[in-house]
């Protein structure tokens, strides 16, 4: 097998209206098990993925918030989103979920792994993946 | 080059598939190599054999099987998307006490692990849906 290669989550979609996030987050649950350098990029309405206080118990849809926050665990290093977009919908980072991170092994952690980037930030992010998921 | 082909919607509703096939289609025949076909989302039902378009259209679920048996493609359906959207194998059958199958010849169901190692072991993953 080949050396680590870097993953990007390209995440464009709104949490419930489609599958797509819910799927999307099922790779990367699964692909954690493959020792990637892994991050994930909110874009357009993918933002919304990670708006706190989601309450989906009028809709009889999963709640899956819970699960972005574990993702720390599962070896994602960096979850970047898109500034224009947050804006465009009148959200500050403020309104996101925080996701802390820790190497078990060195001991070495952040707090939140969460970080608004901008367009320049985004495609430079783009450009140097490996492989980018588009969902 | 090495690829993989990740299809993420289904067929006739989404020119995904048609693109996929014409894509993977033309890079086998220019000699690059296919590593793995993945289908993924509502792309799993590109996979089953029942699919009955009109005779004056093409046949999306055939073109996949008859490009498979040419150059010995690896076609494989999400296990969980599958599940969820009624595409049912032999072994899926008997686990979840189903009555019926549907895949299509030279498809297989399995795990999203297959994803992961394509996009591992091809010099691109070359997506195609929304």
């Amino acid at each position: 097998m080949s050396d680590v290669k870097k993953f990007m989550y390209l995440n464009r979609r709104a949490p419930y209206g489609t599958i797509y996030a819910w799927e999307s987050l099922e790779v990367v649950l699964i692909g954690a098990a493959f020792d990637q350098e892994v991050s994930l990029m909110f874009i357009d309405d993918g933002v919304y993925q990670l708006v706190k206080g989601s309450d989906t118990s009028e809709s009889d849809m999963k709640n899956f918030t819970p699960t972005y926050r574990t993702l720390g665990d599962y070896g994602v290093r960096h979850m970047y989103v898109d500034k224009e977009s947050l804006e465009a919908r009148g959200l500050t980072t403020d309104d996101l979920i925080e996701v802390e991170w820790e190497d078990w092994e060195t001991e070495e952690s952040v707090d939140n792994i969460v970080e608004a980037v901008d367009a320049g930030q985004i495609a430079e992010l783009l450009a140097e993946s490996d492989v980018v998921f588009s969902f | 080059m090495k690829l993989a082909v990740q299809v993420n919607e289904g067929p006739y509703q989404h020119q995904a598939s048609d693109s996929a096939y014409h894509f993977t289609k033309a890079a086998l025949e220019k000699g690059h190599e296919v590593f793995r076909v993945f289908f993924y989302h509502d792309g799993v039902l590109n996979g089953t054999r029942l699919t009955t378009p009109p005779q004056d259209d093409r046949n999306i679920v055939n073109r996949w099987v008859e490009l498979a048996e040419k150059h010995d493609l690896d076609l494989v359906l999400c296990v969980a998307a599958a599940q969820r959207r009624g595409i049912v194998d032999d072994g899926e059958a008997e686990r979840n006490g189903k009555d019926a199958t549907n895949i299509a010849p030279k498809f297989r169901i399995s795990g999203l692990g297959q994803l992961i190692e394509a996009a591992i072991q091809c010099d691109r993953l070359v997506v195609f849906g929304d």
